[in-house]
């Protein structure tokens, strides 16, 4: 039998024939990395190639690490075997990865979405035979509605909490979600304020993406300057002493998982806005069906509940491969937040 | 239609008590009366009866929806809602409607004398008019109950407010079997009719557990008397114009499941409310409260299962007599009026018998006599100040409970099931096993006890280590050991173990303990008291 182009081992998605890795979660000597979050982008790897993009942002995280750059679309072979990377609209600098052997073509997807956020390079489909694709939100209670809407009721929650004399508290990871909630936030109600580790990963990628200004918050500034502004906080601030300063304030989590009112409810949070960088239900069928595949693997999320629908109702060729990117419901916060 | 459903928004998205009473106060105050009945309504479980299975709702949802029924049911273990799973799956939508909450309500109740095709029809045709959030409560009228941290206490305060009615009077205008359809809002609230008050219970008072170091707070101990606290069904027996009515505490009317207690009428006067404990009583004395099980789930009470499981009422306070309201008396001289009464009957002959009092010098007697609780199968002793009238509710200072320590054991998590509400999508549901010949066997379920935080990591733990998957349900890895606290303890025949717990519940994670250091069944059985 033929060795699949793409196998998953106990170190993470390999390519035997080049002897790369993608997004491996053991150190490795040669790894693609798709996206800067840490669950993708691991410590400890001899040589990594991501977007050019995330070279700064994985260079923040893991240190002076050895890393090549590369160009949307820009292919690099390696034995005969030849990658590119391709937009993935999952956070600023996603790529999927595609990779290409003797006319047969696989891509990872790492984690995307399909709506175009107006900050990360919009997601496109890529012709392949092999799609590994994740499915953090595969199952069809989850449907976005357009990210225009959900920021106008953001931007409406921030002006009534301002004209009640509150601070609005706004929770989202520090690196891509927050950069796309500063990107929409309406700063003629008032000033953006920052959460250290928010503040730092801003820095990183302002050469290359245009973000309104923030002021970092630190133990000089005043509860009066900050009244009735907004907040931007990794989730992990959530319940700590550093946020009671801001008494009164009001929270609210930006996520897909505050689709579920439990979720919201269990988190003690006051408001949730359904905002996800991950594909929704229909975001993912329509991105499989533009690829015009035939196999598919899913790899995190509802793996076994995605895969089975799509053998059963769509007629793919669907397996699911066990990874070690945040399983199913991560909800806890992700490494990356907690470094500052 | 559309201020209701703002109103459950608003109330569902607060933490804060303070927060929730203002967005009731302002919506009682504006609402119309009969929106307002149906509002208090489902906010005390009055809900009218479901119009259609739930077997049907899923199925004419996933047709709509063009899912198969299966990745419906999956997106229900994971969404941990019914009604809240068919407002997600069903196409998305924008719409209001303009018809109000009372008019929603009479349309449900109408509902269940059409045909399977008309349901269908209507159903069909009101989901995809109301956007989504209004969907998820016409859902929630339509299937179970609002779960949404509104007390009925945080309710009446509300509508006190908005009334200017006492909260106490209100909360006993709201007691008992009413529902919207025999009643109006004006009648239930605002008139007073003495006839609508012959089965009215009175609200149940609720003792709080003492805290740390109480005995310092509580003042003198000759302010306290003390009773044995037995594990049984707290309830109200009401005897006027020659009927009797008992109420559980939860406002329940379960007077047809304790035919015994009609012999209340031979030799209790009209004008009597009486409250107390509902106890399983073989063979003259207190038995296990598994018995009780058997009556309170049981429709049909046959003569069998009388003479097999008798009950009597246990006594302890007196709420009402000669036909007036006493509660403000003090818990004494409630008490001297219940004892003479109670001291009159042949108890084993009529099954109603006296809570006996007990007063102690010093805090030591007192807590020697806790400590015979365990052989007295009692649960630990109640305190209740002397001088305290009947209070309304949840109310901390003159009733305590100062039970016995639980019975304790190491076991191993063997099974885990998502939770539901805000535990919705987390493995939070346990299931845990003893040894037994070198294999787990389950003995207990458990869902409380830990720290949200604990709970994450312990879910985050289930998914990496699940052996296998059966529905909601998997199997983990045994890994993890837990000492699981219970109240009480007997063989039972239902369970695979051969043992039945009383309140199982997790008092910690034992992260120091290897699973072959975890207690066996024998250890457990070892504790069922001789």
């Amino acid at each position: 039998m033929k060795q699949p182009l793409l196998v998953f081992n106990d170190k993470g998605i390999y390519c035997e024939q080049a002897n790369v890795y993608i997004d491996a979660w053991r150190p490795v000597d040669k790894c693609i990395i798709t996206h800067g979050h840490a669950d993708h982008s691991r410590w400890g790897h001899k040589q990594y190639i991501t977007h050019k993009n995330n070279v700064p942002i994985i260079k923040h995280r893991l240190g002076e690490i050895s890393v090549t750059g590369k160009d949307w679309n820009e292919t690099f072979t390696i034995n005969s075997v030849t990658f590119s990377l391709h937009p993935a609209g999952h956070i600023i600098a996603s790529s999927q990865v595609r990779v290409e052997y003797k006319g047969e073509v696989w891509v990872f997807t790492g984690d995307f979405k399909t709506e175009d956020d107006g900050l990360a390079e919009v997601y496109q489909p890529v012709k392949c035979h092999t799609f590994i694709t994740e499915c953090t939100f595969g199952l069809p209670a989850f449907k976005w509605t357009p990210q225009e809407e959900v920021f106008r009721d953001i931007n409406n929650w921030w002006a009534t909490n301002k004209e009640e004399g509150k601070t609005s508290i706004l929770f989202g990871y520090s690196l891509g979600k927050a950069q796309r909630l500063l990107k929409h936030l309406d700063t003629s109600i008032g000033k953006i304020y920052t959460h250290g580790a928010v503040e730092n990963m801003t820095e990183v990628v302002r050469p290359y993406y245009d973000l309104p200004p923030t002021t970092l918050i630190t133990r000089d500034t005043s509860k009066e300057e900050i009244k009735g502004n907004i907040v931007v906080a990794p989730p992990s601030a959530h319940g700590s002493t550093w946020i009671r300063r801001f008494v009164p304030y009001v929270t609210a989590s930006a996520s897909g998982w505050m689709t579920f009112r439990g979720a919201r409810r269990r988190r003690a949070i006051d408001r949730g806005f359904v905002l996800s960088d991950h594909a929704d239900w229909d975001g993912l069928l329509s991105a499989i069906d533009a690829t015009g595949c035939e196999k598919i693997i899913t790899t995190h999320g509802y793996t076994d509940i995605f895969s089975r629908y799509l053998r059963e109702e769509l007629g793919y060729d669907a397996r699911t491969e066990k990874t070690q990117y945040e399983e199913e419901n991560s909800e806890t916060e992700k490494k990356i937040d907690n470094e500052d | 239609m559309k201020d209701f459903a703002q109103l459950i928004k608003k109330l569902d998205s607060t933490n804060k008590t303070n927060e929730k009473v203002s967005a009731l106060t302002a919506y009682f105050q504006n609402a119309n009366d009969d929106d307002k009945l149906w509002t208090i309504a489902i906010l005390s479980h009055r809900r009218p009866k479901r119009p259609v299975n739930t077997t049907l709702l899923r199925l004419w949802a996933t047709e709509i929806s063009g899912i198969p029924l299966w990745l419906f049911e999956e997106s229900y273990h994971i969404v941990g809602d019914l009604a809240e799973t068919i407002a997600l799956i069903l196409p998305a939508s924008e719409e209001h409607s303009k018809k109000s909450l009372s008019q929603f309500v009479s349309e449900i109740i109408e509902l269940r004398t059409l045909s399977e095709e008309e349901k269908k029809k209507y159903l069909h045709d009101n989901w995809l008019a109301l956007n989504y959030f209004e969907r998820f409560v016409f859902n929630k009228i339509l299937t179970g109950s609002f779960r949404i941290g509104v007390s009925q206490k945080l309710m009446t305060r509300a509508l006190s407010k908005a009334t200017g009615i006492d909260e106490d009077i209100l909360a006993y205008k709201l007691m008992g079997d009413w529902t919207p359809e025999n009643t109006t809002y004006k009648k239930l609230i605002l008139e007073h009719n003495e006839e609508d008050y012959l089965s009215k219970p009175y609200p149940f008072y609720l003792a709080y557990a003492v805290e740390d170091k109480f005995q310092e707070d509580l003042g003198p101990i000759s302010d306290w008397s003390f009773e044995h606290k037995w594990d049984g069904i707290r309830s109200q027996v009401i005897i006027r114009n020659d009927e009797v009515f008992v109420w559980s505490r939860g406002e329940e009317l379960v007077t047809d499941k304790y035919p015994e207690f009609q012999e209340f009428l031979k030799v209790i006067p009209n004008g009597t409310v009486l409250d107390g404990e509902i106890l399983p009583f073989g063979e003259g004395e207190i038995g296990n409260f598994n018995a009780l099980q058997t009556r309170i789930g049981r429709k049909n009470i046959s003569k069998a299962l009388l003479k097999k499981t008798p009950v009597i009422l246990n006594a302890y306070d007196i709420l009402e007599w000669e036909g007036k309201d006493i509660r403000q008396k003090p818990f004494i001289e409630r008490r001297q009026i219940l004892d003479e009464l109670i001291q009159n009957i042949d108890s084993s002959e009529f099954g109603i018998y006296l809570s006996e009092t007990m007063n102690f010098e010093t805090w030591e007697e007192a807590a020697a006599e806790r400590d015979l609780s365990r052989e007295k199968r009692s649960e630990g002793l109640m305190l209740k100040r002397k001088d305290s009238p009947y209070l309304v509710g949840r109310k901390k200072g003159d009733w305590w409970k100062w039970k016995i320590d639980p019975f304790t054991i190491d076991a191993v998590l063997t099974y885990a099931m998502r939770g539901h509400g805000r535990r919705a999508n987390l493995y939070t549901d346990y299931t845990f096993g003893l040894w037994n010949d070198g294999e787990l066997v389950t003995f207990a379920k458990a869902y409380s006890g830990l720290t949200d935080a604990e709970f994450r990591q312990v879910d985050a733990w289930i998914k990496k280590n699940t052996l296998e998957r059966f529905g909601p349900v998997r199997s983990v890895t045994p890994h993890h050991v837990f000492e699981i606290g219970f109240e009480g303890i007997a063989e039972s025949s239902r369970h695979k173990s051969g043992i039945a717990t009383r309140f199982p519940r997790i008092l910690r994670w034992r992260k120091d303990k290897p699973i072959e250091e975890a207690n066996t069944l024998s250890d457990l059985k070892a504790l069922i008291p001789k």
